[in-house]
């Protein structure tokens, strides 16, 4: 079955997710992995969207964190105070999913400006909720597309911390949960370095080179010693996230996504 | 008591050039006809506050509306960029946009805070981020009893809180339920408060999470059935992801922008 490195990189993000979960979701490819995720080889995977829903199961992906949707099918729906003091800061959420545009190799990331705050160049929507889920959550899983231009080698701007500048101020600074663990691109797969917390490739797409991956990522990265192949989409996983997207498509009055 | 009220009146009464401002609504409830009504009385030099700007936070910045912005996501949800806020804040059109910028941690622990009458907010939050060497309003201090390291911000206290709701009783008070977001707190942390609600009925439903406003603590109540389109109402109507989608297009260029506004928000046939 033939499918697009989006796919791929949702089916991969969404492998990584299991039963014992409770996931704090995001929205774009965050939503479409955790969803497939429940859809899958998870159904008792919680999924908790910022806008208060607690353990809801949307039958089609929501375009906002707050569709109607999402408040039916909940379990309960909590006010977005409560979600953010009691559930978010008192320690709930197992694992939190991040994006945004721009990461560097500690898994910090840039949702704010392109350019000098004062004067961006771009004025990107800013952080949101990720702040507080990058260090509140008991680990993240980082979720984009790989380019130089979004893979770089100075963030211009730490909107949400990952392991720090320098790989070492997350644990200098006390916080205690784990952070990025996981980094799930269109290409490969990331982990951060034990020791040095910067993330190294540890497995790669069908058919994504090493230099591919070298030439897209805006800092010399490294290669773990024992680099496997992500397993292919299974049909099922393909089938169930096209059928997802369709549903969306037809539930939103949209084109269909591709990813 | 609340008082019944055109939501013209509502909006000439409470909201004052300068005022400091939240419209507020998590996705869910939007008040799309207020800030409409704000718009068409080109009420100026607003300090607007608000979690998600949203579409209704764009077309009162690219309006003019705005001197500064209290915010914690200005983004087009699922869709993309704000463009109006983008060109505010890149260009400076129509006018300069003062950013106060948070986290929504940070911002739904302000309005708690305001709620309870308190002066700042306390949260372990903003660690590690770039936001506290950007914004003076994001600061830390130690916990007197563990000495751990939290970030205090300002409390929200605006000067106005409007918000919509579902349903309003003969008496003035206010039932919301579904995503209830912050409206609760950002009416209690407000000075004035004016909520627009889809209708008036005689008595309210038992409801699972309803958010129940008592009329005391309410400025005036606006019958305003639809108010919250493009956005939606639980039990009443649903979000209009399409228009969503189609706002990138229309804000994207300012041109379109204000032809959409003349044509849709500002024209004799849109006031009636």
């Amino acid at each position: 079955m033939t499918y697009s490195p989006s796919e791929m990189m949702t089916v991969a993000a969404a492998r990584a997710l299991s039963n014992d979960d409770v996931c704090f979701v995001g929205i774009g490819l965050p939503s479409a992995a955790c969803n497939l995720a429940r859809l899958t080889h998870a159904p008792r995977l919680k999924l908790i969207y910022e806008s208060g829903t607690i353990e809801t199961k949307p039958s089609v992906l929501p375009l906002s964190i707050g569709d109607g949707e999402l408040c039916e099918t909940a379990l309960t729906t909590v006010s977005v105070p409560e979600m953010f003091q009691y559930w978010l800061q008192g320690g709930r959420i197992t694992v939190g999913f991040l994006g945004g545009a721009q990461v560097d190799r500690f898994g910090n990331l840039n949702t704010t400006v392109i350019g000098d705050y004062a004067r961006p160049a771009v004025r990107l929507p800013g952080s949101g909720g990720a702040p507080e889920i990058a260090t509140c959550c008991g680990r993240t899983y980082i979720v984009m597309p790989q380019s130089r231009r979004t893979f770089v080698e100075t963030l211009d701007f730490l909107s949400s911390l990952g392991h720090g500048r320098t790989g070492v101020e997350r644990l200098a600074g006390g916080v205690n949960t784990e952070g990025p663990t996981l980094l799930v691109s269109d290409l490969c797969i990331m982990k951060p370095h034990p020791g040095t917390h910067e993330f190294e490739v540890v497995s790669l797409h069908p058919g994504v080179s090493q230099e591919r991956v070298a030439a897209e990522t805006g800092w010399s990265v490294r290669f773990a010693t024992d680099v496997t192949e992500t397993p292919a989409p299974t049909a099922i996983e393909i089938e169930t996230l096209r059928d997802l997207h369709a549903r969306t498509a037809r539930a939103h009055g949209t084109a269909a996504h591709v990813s | 008591m609340s008082e019944f009220l055109s939501l013209s009146a509502a909006i000439t009464r409470f909201v004052r050039p300068g005022a400091q401002v939240a419209l507020e609504g998590f996705t869910h409830l939007i008040p799309f006809a207020a800030g409409h009504e704000i718009i068409r009385q080109e009420i100026r030099d607003l300090a607007l506050v608000r979690m998600t700007p949203d579409l209704i936070y764009d077309q009162m910045i690219g309006s003019g509306c705005a001197r500064k912005l209290t915010f914690s996501w200005g983004g087009n949800p699922g869709v993309g960029s704000l463009h109006r806020l983008r060109d505010a804040v890149e260009r400076a059109w129509p006018r300069p946009l003062e950013l106060d910028e948070h986290s929504h941690a940070g911002m739904a622990h302000a309005y708690a805070a305001g709620a309870a009458g308190m002066p700042c907010a306390l949260l372990r939050g903003y660690r590690g981020s770039d936001l506290p060497r950007v914004n003076p309003n994001i600061r830390f201090i130690a916990c007197p009893f563990t000495g751990e390291e939290l970030a205090c911000i300002p409390a929200i206290r605006p000067d106005v809180a409007i918000v919509h709701a579902q349903k309003a009783d003969r008496d003035g008070n206010v039932f919301i339920e579904g995503i209830v977001g912050v409206q609760k707190e950002a009416v209690l942390a407000a000075r004035h408060s004016i909520v627009t609600v889809e209708e008036v009925v005689d008595t309210f439903p038992a409801a699972a999470n309803s958010v129940i406003l008592p009329s005391w603590s309410i400025g005036a109540v606006v019958e305003a059935p639809g108010g919250a389109r493009p956005s939606y109402a639980h039990g009443y109507y649903t979000r209009d992801n399409a228009f969503y989608v189609a706002w990138d297009a229309i804000a994207r260029d300012r041109s379109t922008f204000l032809a959409w506004m003349e044509k849709h928000v500002l024209s004799p046939v849109s006031r009636a």
